[in-house]
């Protein structure tokens, strides 16, 4: 591939990613995707399999049986054992304990065999900065990821931007939407939830007032907690009010 | 249907009225034992605002003697209602706007004395459709007094007013009432963002039908009718106070949203020589008030759904009305009536649904705020 071609390829790459964003499907009835969950190895000495939190290290506890709690001496020699493993997987790198607030050591650069370095070459993305490292998880992304993310986190916006606007989309009935009380989330406040909904006659969150909003004047269903049109409604309200003081428990 | 129908309100305003007929009957002693029982009934159920409903009745028991101390001469003084922005779908699809449109009709009916008109503020309809408007003229035809008819963008932007026309005449026209030149203008124009679009008529509808979204036009009266307005003023003394109704303020409040009129400079400049002139408005849901120079304008309550405050631009004479109760249907709406004074000048009664009344008078706007300042509201916007 010439330099040529693969600027164009990245040129329709980069279009066709745009487009997917602008023309946004729209959001049906569905429960959010399930959050990704660490895949812990069966036992193969009928103890506990204990992970570490990188998803891959783990110890058996041979005695201890499904169901049992282990004791504080155990619950240690565990955690040991965990991070000594990882180390001896890991023998150039240093664990970053988020709390410490230790800078990290820099690590020698990854060679220029390696698939990060040529990737970042690839995508133009830059190599890691000074006193950054390997296994450093918010150290490790480049403009390009923030780029990708801001991406993905303004089109779900968009989808309750879209939501917001169109009553028949949340089940309404009567042609009410929500834009017709509040213009641009206006008069929604999301920054004083939770607080005592003295209507309701109990604490609200944002979503118990919004279910409440689409049952009432809009005549519709209330959406389960977990319905993808539910979140991007909330995302929609919160993006509105950017910079706005938490301030919960306001009346 | 509206016959059958009476509102809380309206129940408690018969009730009222009956008991201000007995006290005409009883004598001076007498009456002020009552007066002084039923005062003490009142506060004690903290129903006393600063501006009540009571001040306005007592001067509505003697016009005579409000006429003369107020030192006016020849000119009549007179009350009109008002019901605005009622936004009905049509009958099968929507119940709860009908509702609203018919209890604002009731209260309207229950006046006593009943107003010399009935002026509707614009925004019959919802999406322009002529069923929403048939209907709306159906539930307003049962109006005891006299209706003037403006229009707002709602009514407007499906067929380019050709229902409206057809139902209720030219757009803009003026009258004379009492010494009073009555002006009725068009003001939500918009320029064409529809054509390039390839919009359909029910697209062009539902753009301007939402305030947020950015596409359309800005609402203005336009060369075409500004010619009109000053050919219509020029055989009209200065000395004669204006009344002018407008279904967008004919000021610049908040862009974004089309509580805007964009040529309102040019507006008001040709209106500019008349001593009193009062722009009565609707679309902006709201408790709203403004004076720019001799100009007094009021916003009218809709019967529909409340608007919040706009974050930038409010007139800074305007009190907040408390933010409505989204529990309660009615909360932040209504209707109102327009006392005109003998001297041009109008007072004006907010007619809240499920609280007092709130009197702003043409005296707060014209001293810029020095006297007769309304209440103010305990939860301002968030």
């Amino acid at each position: 591939m010439t330099r040529r071609s693969i600027a164009l390829v990245t040129a329709a790459g980069c279009a066709a990613i745009f487009a997917a964003l602008v023309h946004a499907p729209r959001l049906r009835a569905q429960p959010a995707p399930p959050l990704p969950v660490h895949q812990v190895p069966d036992s193969k000495n009928g103890g506990t399999v204990v992970m570490l939190c990188d998803g891959k290290t783990s110890v058996e506890v041979k005695d201890l049986k499904p169901g049992q709690s282990m004791t504080h001496a155990q619950a240690v020699a565990v955690t040991r054992e965990l991070m000594a493993q990882w180390q001896r997987e890991h023998p150039n790198e240093k664990w970053e304990m988020a709390q410490t607030g230790q800078p990290s050591q820099p690590l020698p650069a990854p060679s220029a065999a390696s698939g990060a370095d040529a990737a970042a070459k690839a995508t133009g993305a830059k190599p890691l900065s000074k006193g950054t490292q390997q296994g450093d998880t918010y150290a490790s992304f480049t403009d390009r990821d923030y780029k990708v993310w801001k991406d993905q986190t303004d089109n779900f916006v968009a989808e309750g931007n879209q939501l917001f606007h169109d009553g028949a989309a949340l089940g309404g009935t009567i042609g009410v939407s929500c834009d017709m009380c509040h213009p641009d989330a206006s008069n929604t406040h999301p920054e004083t939830y939770p607080k005592y909904q003295v209507q309701l006659q109990r604490v609200a969150l944002l979503r118990d007032m919004i279910d409440w909003c689409i049952e009432n004047p809009v005549k519709g269903k209330a959406l389960a907690p977990n319905d993808t049109r539910l979140r991007a409604l909330e995302a929609y309200i919160l993006a509105q009010r950017k910079g706005v003081p938490l301030d919960y428990g306001k009346h | 249907m509206a016959a059958r129908h009476k509102s809380v309100e309206t129940k408690y305003m018969e009730d009222r009225d009956a008991v201000l007929r007995g006290l005409r009957g009883l004598d001076r002693r007498t009456f002020l034992k009552v007066l002084a029982a039923t005062t003490g009934a009142v506060m004690a159920k903290s129903l006393m605002p600063p501006h009540s409903f009571q001040l306005v009745e007592v001067a509505n028991a003697a016009p005579d003697k409000t006429a003369s101390a107020a030192g006016m001469a020849g000119k009549p003084p007179f009350t009109f209602a008002y019901v605005s922005d009622t936004h009905l779908y049509q009958r099968t699809l929507n119940q709860r706007f009908v509702r609203a449109a018919v209890k604002a009709v009731d209260d309207v009916n229950a006046l006593d004395p009943q107003p010399d008109f009935v002026l509707f503020g614009g925004d019959l309809a919802q999406l322009g459709r002529r069923e929403e408007l048939d209907l709306g003229m159906q539930i307003l035809a049962e109006l005891k007094a006299p209706v003037k008819m403006m229009v707002g963008e709602h009514d407007w932007f499906y067929d380019l007013g050709d229902a409206w026309q057809e139902m209720f005449g030219p757009p803009n026209y003026s009258f004379d009432w009492k010494g009073v030149h009555v002006v009725v203008l068009m003001s939500v124009h918009e320029k064409d963002f529809w054509t390039a679009r390839k919009m359909t008529p029910a697209q062009r509808m539902r753009t301007v039908a939402g305030l947020d979204n950015g596409i359309q036009s800005r609402f203005e009266v336009g060369d075409d009718e500004r010619k009109w307005l000053s050919a219509d003023l020029a055989k009209v003394p200065h000395t004669t106070p204006l009344l002018v109704f407008s279904h967008s303020p004919l000021y610049k409040y908040y862009r974004n949203w089309n509580f805007w009129t964009d040529d309102a400079e040019q507006v008001q400049a040709i209106l500019k020589p008349y001593q009193h002139v009062t722009v009565i408005h609707g679309h902006t849901h709201q408790m709203l008030y403004n004076q720019i120079g001799n100009i007094s304008f009021y916003g009218l309550l809709s019967t529909a759904w409340p608007w919040p405050y706009a974050p930038t631009g409010l007139p800074p004479l305007t009190i907040q009305m408390n933010r409505a109760d989204p529990f309660d249907q009615f909360d932040g709406l209504g209707d109102g009536r327009i006392d005109v004074r003998a001297d041009g000048l109008a007072d004006k009664i907010y007619s809240l649904w499920d609280r007092n009344p709130v009197t702003v008078k043409a005296d707060y706007l014209v001293s810029h705020g020095k006297i007769a300042r309304p209440p103010a509201p305990q939860f301002p916007s968030y």
